[in-house]
């Protein structure tokens, strides 16, 4: 389990030669979004850090879920919607329309708010997206299993029935599950849509922790509805209102000095 | 794309796999497509060729002679009318007891399986039972044997719409009309039928669609009648037996008068089954 | 007035008890009830008219009716093996045709159309249902069976008719009619139930699972495949079933084009028979009772079989139903 960490922290300086810990990931620039004819996202310009987590607050309608489906492509799935200006992936523009869409997914993974445990075996939801990527022999597939499955803090709970089916776990379970499930690609970028909000304190306690972890070795953007989870887990925040990105900053400082009232007031619940 | 991963053998695969699937997807609709195109266009230019007025106006000729289908057109409406008004009170009353009276109990599942299994049995097994119930005893073929036998076709489809149909309406409604203390069969007849109404129709029309196209079950129930016969108790002719006779007929004057038969019976079927579709206003569905 | 007033409050605290309210309640709720009995019953007396119906045939051949090839009006002798084998193959040749082929419509619909796009053309397969069955028996007859015998068979007898073992299915005289022609009529004719089942069932799928499936770089295919089909899995085989209960009971389609031959043969080009085809063929020329009976007695096996079948079906379809919580 160790090594296969350093691997993958290998993988990245590999990737990325003497990067400094926040250099930009993800860059976002002037980015428009459209729900045919509404606009859901006003040239929004963020960075998300490399190793950093990013948490987007606001209210419900405001865009934060909708900049997490643009990072990853969801919306090609849907006819009427669109996006404009640049998403910069280690400065590649990922909305150019030549852009492979099954390949960048494997480079930015995401979980989403209902855990969504493939019909198949604990085992099989982990390695059907590690064998759709990559060539393993039979004994790398299993460490790789075991490895994201430790890393999402569940091994312990299911390594005596990695055969059953994934529908048998509890909603927690599920969840760390499904982010196994997308960190066994080993993407750069894991995009979480309010993973916790299905979850009881318990499981969203462990999740939290986990992504803690995650962090060192993944970019994570993270949306939620609660602001102690902001706090807890993110190094930055940003809060979203009407489309717009309103303020951008460390989580200290949007927590305890917001710049803007519309930012407080969020905060200290006088709406949303 | 650039970056981590190249494209590697096993991702062409998959693409080329993903390729082939979606082709393979295209290629099956076209496929289905292309059949009922087919078998559309066969009937309507060899139906149309054979169109004309004598359709009905005269009986159903001898090999050779000239006529028409007035008989087969009558007896098929005369058997479809007795089915109607047996299956759609019975179909009706099932329904009702299913949705409104057997709610949570084990006989109302039990109704709705067996239903189920009628609606999908072979026509051709309740033809031979209208014959042993009806035809064997009387010792004679009859128009009302082939009413009975398409009314147990009819039953099924009336029974299921009427289940759903009813089960869609929500309680509030039902409490809010028992509430003022009307008694629940009055609330029934009253309140759920008017506001199921298109719901019951749907039904009963798909129901007409499905029997009048049925042949199997008329075989050896109405049979056939070469002459006009206005007379129930006796055997009648009808539409699909007539076209089932004169298309394995030898005798081309008899294809021709199948072929307008069919395009007729088609195009009342397909027109019954899509407008009582457009009627409640939802998609085609099962 | 004041007479109705007195009245009113009179009456006021007496609740009537039930039994001695308006009868209309009771005759309306006696009535429906029988009604769904009537349904109960229908089944119940189908099965036991074809039962007693057939007995005298399986009474005088025993199990040999099921097992024996014999058809013989004049001797008298009837066995049905030979409708029994022609029903299978006709219908195994239609699933063969109408499974994968529903599975792609359905996965059209579902996931490859464009949204104006799925409406109408999901109607127009709908309209294969819709079809009569007798017409699909006229143009079997009159256009298809020319057509398979002019540019199909001799092509398959040709070139599939010499290989070993499995070109036995292949060989004989091209003459359209028979079992591969009928199983292709059937196929076309259940392919609308079967995909109509698999696309309402595909619809059913959650759309986060899909949408989590493609957030892990899953292909269209792959999220058909891999995820929609198994967790519609037990559905997906109802519906199936219910295409196969159609398959092997229908009559008309398959009556004009099998041919009415007693003889087995294990060539897909020869004319055979089924179940239903012998029933409606011979059925009003049978001249004894015997023949009759043995008739019956091939209604009672067909019903059995399709009631098991269907009912498997149905068991299948609320498991999903069960399974989603529903």
């Amino acid at each position: 389990m160790s090594n296969m960490d350093s691997t993958t922290e290998a993988n990245h300086r590999q990737a990325e030669p003497g990067a400094p810990p926040d250099h930009p990931r993800i860059a976002i620039r002037q980015l428009d979004f459209f729900y045919g004819k509404t606009q859901a996202l006003k040239g929004i310009t963020l960075d998300l850090p490399d190793r950093q987590a990013t948490a987007l607050i606001g209210p419900s309608g405001c865009g934060k879920s909708t900049l997490l489906r643009v990072l990853n492509r969801m919306y090609d799935l849907y006819p009427g919607q669109r996006a404009s200006g640049e998403v910069l992936l280690d400065g590649q523009n990922i909305l150019a329309r030549d852009i492979d869409l099954n390949q960048l997914r494997s480079r930015i993974g995401m979980v989403f708010q209902k855990p969504t445990p493939f019909p198949m075996s604990i085992r099989e939801n982990i390695a059907f997206g590690v064998r759709m990527h990559e060539r393993l022999s039979r004994a790398a597939l299993a460490d790789r299993v075991e490895w994201a499955l430790t890393r999402a803090a569940l091994w312990p709970e299911v390594k005596d029935r990695l055969g059953n089916s994934a529908l048998g776990l509890s909603g927690g379970q599920q969840q760390r599950l499904c982010i196994a499930r997308s960190i066994a690609v080993r993407p750069e970028v894991l995009l979480l849509d309010e993973p916790t909000s299905a979850l009881d304190p318990i499981s969203t306690l462990k999740i939290e922790e986990l992504i803690d972890e995650l962090k060192r070795d993944f970019t994570i953007a993270i949306v939620t509805h609660n602001m102690q989870q902001a706090g807890r887990v993110a190094d930055r925040v940003a809060f979203f209102y009407l489309g717009e990105l309103i303020e951008l900053g460390e989580s200290v400082q949007i927590f305890t000095a917001p710049r803007l009232r519309r930012t407080q007031e969020y905060i200290t619940g006088r709406f949303g | 794309m650039s970056g981590a991963r190249p494209l590697s053998g096993r991702y062409l695969r998959r693409r080329a796999v993903n390729a082939l699937g979606i082709g393979f997807a295209v290629f099956a609709t076209v496929f289905g497509l292309f059949w009922l195109a087919w078998i559309l266009w066969t009937t309507l230019t060899r139906g149309a060729a054979a169109l004309s007025p004598r359709l009905f106006t005269q009986m159903t000729p001898p090999p050779g002679a000239a006529g028409g289908l007035l008989n087969a057109f009558f007896g098929s409406f005369v058997m479809l009318l007795i089915a109607i008004a047996i299956g759609t009170p019975l179909g009706i009353g099932a329904g009702t007891y299913l949705s409104e009276y057997a709610v949570g109990r084990r006989i109302g599942g039990m109704i709705r399986f067996v239903n189920d299994i009628l609606l999908s049995a072979p026509s051709i097994v309740i033809g031979l039972f209208c014959y042993t119930l009806l035809v064997q005893p009387s010792g004679h073929f009859s128009g009302w044997a082939g009413g009975v036998a398409l009314a147990l076709l009819l039953l099924p489809v009336v029974v299921r719409s009427t289940d759903e149909t009813l089960r869609l309406i929500p309680a509030t409604a039902r409490e809010a009309v028992m509430a003022l203390g009307v008694p629940k069969w009055r609330m029934i007849t009253l309140v759920l039928y008017r506001a199921g109404r298109a719901g019951l129709l749907t039904g009963l029309l798909l129901g007409i669609a499905r029997i009048s196209g049925e042949t199997a079950p008329l075989l050896f129930t109405a049979l056939n009648n070469q002459y006009w016969t206005a007379n129930p108790a006796s055997p009648m002719a009808n539409i699909p037996v007539v076209i089932f006779q004169y298309a394995l007929s030898p005798y081309q004057s008899w294809h021709a008068l199948a072929w307008a038969g069919a395009l007729i019976m088609t195009v009342f079927v397909l027109l019954l089954s899509v407008g009582s579709r457009l009627l409640i206003g939802r998609r085609p569905g099962m | 007035m004041s007479a109705e007033s007195l009245g009113l409050a009179a009456s006021r605290p007496m609740i009537a008890s039930r039994r001695a309210g308006p009868s209309g309640e009771r005759v309306f709720a006696v009535l429906v009830t029988a009604a769904a009995w009537v349904v109960l019953i229908a089944l119940g007396a189908v099965a036991a008219a074809m039962f007693w119906g057939g007995l005298p045939a399986f009474r005088a051949f025993g199990w040999r009716f099921l097992y024996g090839t014999e058809w013989n009006a004049v001797t008298r002798q009837f066995a049905a093996l030979v409708p029994i084998y022609g029903t299978l193959v006709t219908a195994l040749i239609a699933m063969l045709i109408a499974v994968p082929v529903s599975f792609g419509i359905a996965v059209f619909l579902i996931e490859v159309a464009p949204r104006w796009l799925r409406g109408p053309v999901a109607a127009a397969i709908e309209l294969l249902a819709g079809v009569p069955s007798i017409i699909y028996g006229m143009w079997g007859l009159f256009v298809f069976v020319p057509f398979m015998s002019e540019q199909v068979e001799p092509w398959l007898i040709d070139h599939l008719g010499p290989l070993p073992v499995f070109g036995v299915l292949f060989q004989g005289a091209p003459l359209g009619i028979g079992m591969l022609t009928s199983g292709i009529i059937l196929g076309i004719m259940v392919l609308p139930f079967i995909s109509s089942v698999m696309r309402d069932v595909f619809a059913l799928v959650p759309v986060e699972l899909k949408e989590s499936a493609y957030a892990m770089g899953c292909t269209r295919w792959e999220v058909a495949w891999r995820i929609m089909l198994p967790y519609t899995r037990s559905a997906v085989a109802g519906g199936i079933f219910l295409g196969l209960g159609r398959a092997l009971g229908e009559t008309m389609a398959v009556t004009f084009v099998l041919g009415n031959a007693h003889d087995l043969s294990f060539s897909l080009m020869d004319p055979g028979n089924s179940i239903a085809a012998v029933i409606a063929n011979e059925f009003t020329e049978a001249d004894s009772a015997l023949y009759r009976a043995s008739l019956i007695a091939l209604g009672l096996l067909l019903f059995v079989v399709t009631f098991l079948v269907l009912a498997g079906a149905r068991l299948l379809l609320v498991r999903l139903a069960r399974q989603r919580g529903e």
